[in-house]
């Protein structure tokens, strides 16, 4: 009875004032949320230390002692896990990287192929999507890396394109380029770089004042091939190849050394994740194409715009609009995803360093959380760079 | 509003006193594995996902190799029934985490003794029951007969595995280069070096023989002669229940003594009228040997009798007479010239 009236009274006093009434639930929310995460990190504590676990992140600074097959970055197993950490995180980049770049190239040539009116083109393009979407990727993954590139042949018998690339069961072989006077060929794709943004901005002045037209596309193109080219001839810039060279192992046993080489890994990830996210993109290009009402390409026409500058000027900004959104959640996943590497031996930072540096080490919860925290940080920075762009496509009110 | 908050009260409520008992039931002290494992009438062992020989689940579920046995010896210590063990396939790379959650409370699944892994991470190790090396298998058209035609060649291993630091090792040692090529899964690794992918597969001598008969021509594939690494295999525990990693130890012990004194699953009973005094202790006919790990007089007599010695179980599993087909080599008796030297039972 006594604590009945002690909970009225309690009921009564917050009733009298409106602040407490708004905060006092959140500081509650506040509190419960600070007690689980406290809660679960204590426990981890007690247990861990009770199983004799050590715990914090200096074993980041010690020798890992494991080699990794393709790293970007100079790595060997005298280094620090730290550093083969790195190593995973860049292999994880250049796949995201490549993969998204394949996917949006794909995706907006089979988006566009399905609304053709040419029947074979919409109805192959149509195929492809409901084909590689409704596979699951793993499966994809496998059939890429176990099945198709399996199919290759070994160094010996390798395909060799134009004399340049060298395909085999072990890879994708390019010769090392070697260039003299690089800077001077540097510094001038930069200062042609500067010439056309000048000339750009430039030629949007004149154009808002008298409406004289340029050909932008044309002179800036020219602009960036003519001065890297006067570079060549006037500064000495050179490029040589250093082609890969076949070494014999044993009696049967071949391989090329020298030249840069992306392991079948690499390819059969970064073919999987394209494929399979090229699908979803194409539908979004399609919506985003097919969202655009007809009166507006009728009105394009009717102020005299020609085809071409009605889907440039009129069309595609407003497209995009619709396709940037959904298009940003791919490239969200195809960066997920590809922690499906670890399946086909592909180094990522799943396989490298929530793989085996945990087995090593026995870090579980550094090492997972670590690994959580890079996603997080790549999804996010995808994000950010979407919504940017995003903010700079959505309509400007004036 | 005022709702709200007798709501969010409650809540609270709740979730305080399920959380109190929580931290209660997860706080296990020592001689606890022990009892819980006769509470619930089986005992948790961690075993590889199929390694023929050491630890492989036929058609039917049932688990036979040297690694299982150790884990029956374990039951019928503890509950008196070999058969009373609930298998758990681990990958290599889940197998610590796995003995750690509690989720299995013997790990006998191929796992190398090491410092780093016996003092770092919270395990103890117990003994070996099975003395394997570092290997490599070439293909035989290669031509390759050692290690030292190994430079410049790409190697498939198991991501996880002491095996992958000893390849850097050796290769490094030899200032050959190579290409690791690391995956996940056992079966990954030998479909990848079967395709051509990988000029040469390493991982512990047993291993490659067991693996061997995976591949589709296992004819046409040697093991180089060479061992490049020294790879104790043995039951792994928990630390923090000493009780218990005890009775890990000596069940595995009483195999291995039970051979060198010639005492097998047959003639155990009988043995119990024998002179000499280190066979009765062993089958139960003369001091306490239970006691000391809070087990009955019978407990290393049962192990003798359901699962058999070290040297049955041995040519039951991986001997010359079964697929692995491995020869005694450095696990027979240190009385046949051996390393197999058990701790006396007294």
């Amino acid at each position: 009875m006594i604590f009945k009236n002690h909970i009225l009274r309690a009921n009564e006093f917050i009733a009298e004032r409106p602040k407490l009434q708004y905060y006092l639930p959140q500081a509650l929310t506040l509190f419960f949320i600070v007690f689980v995460i406290g809660y679960f990190s204590f426990n981890a504590g007690v247990n861990m230390e009770d199983q004799g676990m050590e715990t914090g992140f200096s074993f980041l600074g010690g020798e890992a002692q494991f080699d990794i097959q393709f790293h970007l970055i100079d790595y060997h197993g005298g280094m620090t896990y730290g550093r083969a950490y790195l190593v995973g995180l860049l292999n994880t980049i250049l796949v995201a990287v490549l993969g998204i770049f394949f996917a949006t190239i794909l995706g907006v040539t089979i988006g566009i192929a399905r609304l053709s009116t040419n029947f074979l083109v919409s109805r192959i393009a149509e195929w492809y999507v409901e084909m590689f979407r409704n596979i699951p990727l793993l499966l994809q993954l496998f059939f890429w890396y176990f099945a198709a590139l399996r199919a290759l042949p070994p160094p010996k018998e390798s395909y060799i394109f134009f004399d340049f690339a060298i395909l085999n069961i072990k890879g994708l072989y390019i010769p090392e380029f070697v260039w003299t006077n690089f800077n001077a060929f540097f510094y001038s794709i930069l200062v042609s770089i500067v010439i056309v943004v000048l000339f750009i901005i430039w030629a949007k002045k004149i154009q808002e004042r008298t409406g004289k037209q340029y050909r932008k596309f044309a002179i800036s193109s020219g602009i960036i091939i003519i001065i890297p080219f006067l570079s060549i001839i006037i500064g000495g810039v050179g490029l040589e190849f250093i082609h890969p060279e076949l070494k014999q192992i044993s009696e049967t046993i071949f391989n090329y050394e020298g030249g840069s080489k992306a392991i079948p890994e690499l390819l059969a990830l970064v073919v999987a994740l394209a494929m399979y996210t090229s699908t979803f993109i194409a539908e979004c290009v399609r919506a985003g194409i097919e969202g655009i009402t007809k009166g507006q390409k009728e009105a394009a026409a009717s102020i005299g715009l020609t085809p071409g500058q009605i889907l440039r000027l009129v069309i595609i900004p407003q497209a995009l609009r619709i396709i940037i959104p959904p298009t940003t959640n791919q490239y969200l996943n195809l960066t997920k995803n590809s922690s499906l590497a670890a399946a086909i031996a592909y180094p990522d930072i799943v396989l490298v360093f929530a793989g085996t540096a945990l087995m090593q080490t026995g870090r579980a919860i550094e090492i997972i959380s670590i690994t959580m925290l890079s996603y997080l940080t790549l999804s996010i920075t995808i994000s950010i760079l979407m919504n940017w762009y995003n903010k700079k496509m959505a309509i400007k009110e004036k | 509003m005022k709702k709200t908050l007798k709501h969010l009260f409650s809540l609270f409520a709740v979730f305080a006193l399920v959380f109190a008992i929580g931290t209660e039931a997860m706080a296990a002290k020592a001689g606890k594995t022990l009892k819980n494992t006769k509470k619930k009438g089986f005992v948790k062992c961690g075993v590889s996902q199929g390694v023929p020989g050491f630890s492989n689940a036929d058609a039917s579920g049932n688990w036979t190799g040297i690694d299982v046995d150790v884990c029956r010896a374990v039951a019928a210590a503890v509950l008196g029934d070999a058969g009373k063990v609930k298998f758990t396939p681990l990958s290599a790379k889940e197998r610590f985490t796995a003995l750690k959650s509690k989720e299995i409370d013997v790990l006998s699944r191929n796992t190398t003794w090491t410092l780093s892994r016996d003092g770092g991470i919270g395990l103890t190790f117990n003994g070996v029951n099975f003395y394997d090396g570092q290997g490599f298998m070439v293909t035989k058209a290669s031509g390759i007969t050692s290690v030292n035609g190994l430079n410049g060649v790409s190697a498939c291993v198991n991501i996880g595995t002491t095996t992958e630091l000893n390849m850097r090792d050796f290769f490094n040692s030899k200032g050959f280069k190579y290409e690791p090529v690391v995956f996940e899964q056992a079966d990954e690794v030998v479909a990848a070096y079967d395709s051509g992918r990988c000029d040469t597969y390493t991982t512990d001598k047993s291993g490659l023989a067991a693996q061997r008969t995976k591949l589709s021509d296992p004819t046409a594939h040697v093991v180089l002669p060479e061992t490049i690494s020294k790879e104790p295999l043995g039951p792994v525990t928990r630390e923090g229940d000493e009780n218990w990693s005890d009775i890990v130890r000596w069940s595995l012990n009483v195999m291995i003594e039970a051979e060198e004194l010639g005492i097998t699953s047959s003639n155990a009973d009988a043995m119990k009228t024998s002179e000499n005094p280190a066979i009765k202790r062993l089958v139960g006919a003369e001091g306490e040997t239970g006691a000391a790990l809070a087990l009955d007089q019978e407990w290393s007599l049962r192990i003798i009798k359901q699962v058999g010695n070290y040297g049955e179980s041995y040519e039951r599993n991986v001997g010359p007479d079964t697929p692995v087909g491995l020869s005694r080599g450095p696990n027979a008796q240190w009385i046949n010239g051996g390393i197999l030297y058990a701790n006396p039972t007294r």
